[in-house]
């Protein structure tokens, strides 16, 4: 019986069984310093907390299946409208080329990573925002936050994706083994939503009128990558150059290639827009880690 | 042979006073702001500092149960949050043996749209169980909240009882060795602070090394072999709980329990009266800093009428810890029906036992009169805020009104009253 203020509570409900009543003095140590000047990311702890970051990428995905009346449908929606409006306005009014394919084929290729991209990024700038009491109540690295908002989209990508397949099916337009490459040029998309959004994740912990924000940049960024239009459409070589600093610009032209047999992005466009996704996440990361340890501060 | 579990070494966090009130809350007013600086370049003032902990060390070993005290700012919940790792010290150190666990995070990350037990393995994960132990330890976790029947339903139906079941039930199977409570008893309602405090002493007893924050001190001084007083974020006191209590509560708030001013002519009151000293008293006359709830205690006001133009009374206004004005209440004696003779007189407002609440209460003596005819006023011929201050504590032998709770009821008063109960 343990006695609290002078009463007594019965043991039924309170106790709870121990495995060991006299604990050993566990290893796990854990050693707590200020914050270093030179922010590096512990892979090991990452590695530590993987089964966390899985749990947030189900939380988001279960959350967002079931809060959403249409659920699934939505994921799908949302791209094919977005293909029917651009195929109207610029397939048959503005004649944009399309590489020879069908405009409805040739946009809806462009559309499923450009709407992986903007929604990972949307997730990942909100994802700390949106968790502030967890981050002010519980340790953790805080970057699982935004490697889990980045899942999310991923699923609705491959829902997505489902109908590209009936598109090509209906067009007749069959695909290679190019095909296998698709996943790597999705993977750099992710990489740079990634970089991207941990800059606004930070940016928006402490100014809230980062989401106003976001919506714009998207759009901006929607017309510099070639979505709507080919790369090869612009005229002049360096202007393709400027645009393959948007690693969009050859996530696009290289997943359109790898399933429809587009011309390909040049190496050194590939290699601009490889690197310049290495330079989002590698900046994203160092100004996260920066401003990690003030977080639960700042909120 | 007791190991050292938490060894903290000069630990310090300072705030830029700007960090606490987040200064600009959007971007644009941010850079608005900046541009305005660097226009005008005005210097940017110097941030102000404040050391929330400065220079704090000390040692916990395995299975003791240390409580934490001090005023509200002392640095107490900044302690908890960088041995929870929540934030990073400015400077020192902690170490930390053992594995964590803080019912500070009960409840933590549910989410109203996932059912009882998908909140189960998200709240677990949280509060860091693996899967392997969630699933191991699932059904328990599920009986003991005593919602099995609603597990598959959203917790967003839960009534707030049901929600903080399910959420304790999956923090108190978190086996931590070292437990963190942070105000606890603040926050749930009885049953939960009554559960919080079990599951405390439970583990204390298992050789389980507890930190306790509170401002509960007779909970703490019972629960805690060992307490630090913090002030302005420094130790200045480790010892015996209910010594360290004891102190903490003769100095906290500043007012004591007697207050006088020798010099007349600068004591509280004007040309009509002077309060010359206050006192707080127990039933034998005796100065009381702190009264058992079951006792009357006497606020004693001595003071001096110097005319006879107005009808005078004695008055007191008591305030409660949280500045709440408890009651005012005026002495109705018939010696202040008419005009006062002028002299030296004694007051004494008797508080009954069993009528406040437990905690602090600030006394401020006054010697008034009732304003003109229709004016409907009272007129303070002579008041001294805060003049004195005590504590009143309930020992907690269950014959209060509380009756066996072990809490804290809210509320300015908290009278014994008489219940007629019957079986129909």
């Amino acid at each position: 019986m343990s006695t609290i203020g002078g009463t007594t509570i019965e043991e039924r409900e309170d106790a709870l069984a121990f495995e060991d009543d006299v604990p050993e003095l566990s290893s796990r140590v854990t050693v707590i310093r200020p914050a270093s000047r030179l922010p590096h990311l512990d892979f090991r702890e990452l590695w530590q907390y993987r089964e966390l970051a899985a749990t947030f990428a189900w939380r988001d995905l279960k959350v967002r299946y079931k809060q959403s009346l249409i659920g699934a449908a939505w994921a799908i929606i949302q791209p094919v409208m977005t293909m029917v409006v651009f195929t109207f306005i610029f397939g048959t009014f503005a004649h944009v080329p399309s590489q020879g394919l069908p405009y409805p084929v040739f946009s809806y290729s462009g559309i499923l990573p450009w709407i992986y991209f903007s929604s990972a990024l949307g997730a990942a700038s909100g994802s700390l925002a949106m968790n502030s009491t967890l981050v002010t109540k519980i340790y953790f690295p805080r970057v699982l936050l935004p490697i889990a908002a980045i899942t999310v989209p991923a699923v609705d990508f491959l829902l997505a994706s489902t109908v590209l397949g009936g598109l090509m099916g209906w067009y007749s337009l069959s695909t290679g083994v190019h095909a296998l490459l698709a996943p790597l040029f999705m993977i750099l998309a992710a990489a740079s939503a990634l970089g991207v959004g941990l800059v606004f994740a930070v940016i928006n912990v402490r100014y809230r009128d980062v989401p106003y924000a976001i919506p714009f940049i998207i759009q901006i960024w929607l017309f510099l990558s070639p979505v709507i239009y080919p790369i090869k459409a612009l005229h002049h070589s360096w202007e393709r150059l400027i645009l393959s600093l948007n690693p969009m610009s050859g996530v696009i032209t290289g997943f359109r290639w790898s399933l429809l047999g587009t011309s390909p992005p040049t190496p050194l466009q590939l290699l601009l827009s490889i690197v310049a996704a290495g330079v989002f996440l590698t900046v994203g990361l160092a100004v996260f880690r920066r401003a990690e340890p003030r977080f639960a501060d700042t909120i | 042979m007791a190991a050292t579990v938490i060894e903290v070494e000069g630990l310090s966090k300072r705030y830029r006073l700007g960090q606490l009130q987040a200064g600009y809350d959007t971007l644009r007013d941010a850079i608005a702001h900046g541009a305005n600086r660097l226009l005008s370049r005005e210097h940017r003032p110097p941030a102000e500092e404040i050391w929330a902990l400065d220079d704090v060390s000390f040692t916990v070993e395995q299975g003791e149960v240390l409580g934490v005290i001090g005023p509200n700012g002392a640095g107490k919940s900044t302690l908890l949050k960088i041995l929870t790792r929540i934030t990073t010290p400015t400077r020192g150190s902690a170490v930390i043996r053992g594995r964590v666990g803080s019912l500070l995070e009960v409840g933590t990350g549910f989410h109203g749209e996932l059912t009882g037990r998908e909140n189960i393995y998200l709240n677990g994960a949280i509060l860091g169980m693996t899967r392997r132990e969630i699933n191991g330890k699932l059904s328990d976790i599920i009986e003991f909240s005593g919602v099995e029947r609603f597990i598959d339903t959203p917790v967003k139906r839960y009534s707030s009882g049901m929600y903080v079941r399910l959420a304790f039930s999956v923090a108190a199977h978190l086996e931590p060795e070292i437990l963190l409570v942070d105000e606890v008893l603040a926050v749930g309602d009885a049953e939960f602070q009554r559960r919080c405090l079990g599951r405390m002493e439970e583990l204390s007893s298992h050789g389980r090394t507890v930190l306790f924050v509170s401002h509960q001190m007779q909970v703490l001084a019972r629960l805690c072999d060992r307490a630090i007083l913090l002030r302005e974020g420094r130790i200045v006191q480790d010892g015996p709980s209910e010594q360290v209590v004891a102190h903490y509560l003769q100095a906290e708030g500043g007012a004591g329990s007697q207050r006088s001013w020798p010099d007349l002519a600068s004591a509280p009151g004007g040309k009509r009266v002077r309060i010359r000293e206050v006192r707080v008293i127990d039933e034998h006359g005796h100065l009381a800093d702190s009264v058992d709830i079951r006792r009357p205690v006497g606020i004693e006001i001595s003071f001096t009428v110097l005319r006879d133009d107005v009808p005078v009374f004695p008055k007191i206004k008591l305030v409660d810890r949280e500045g709440n004005n408890a009651f005012n209440t005026v002495d109705t004696s018939p010696l202040w029906n008419g005009r006062p003779v002028p002299g030296d007189y004694v007051a004494t407002a008797w508080i009954p036992g069993n009528l406040l609440n437990e905690g602090f209460y600030t006394v401020e003596p006054g010697i008034s009169s009732v304003g003109a005819l229709g004016t409907n006023k009272l007129v303070h011929q002579a008041r001294a805020p805060e003049a004195v201050a005590f504590h009143v504590y309930d020992p907690g032998e269950g014959d209060t009104s509380k009756g066996r709770f072990a809490g804290q009821f809210r509320g300015a008063v908290r009278p014994l009253l008489e219940w007629t109960s019957e079986r129909r």
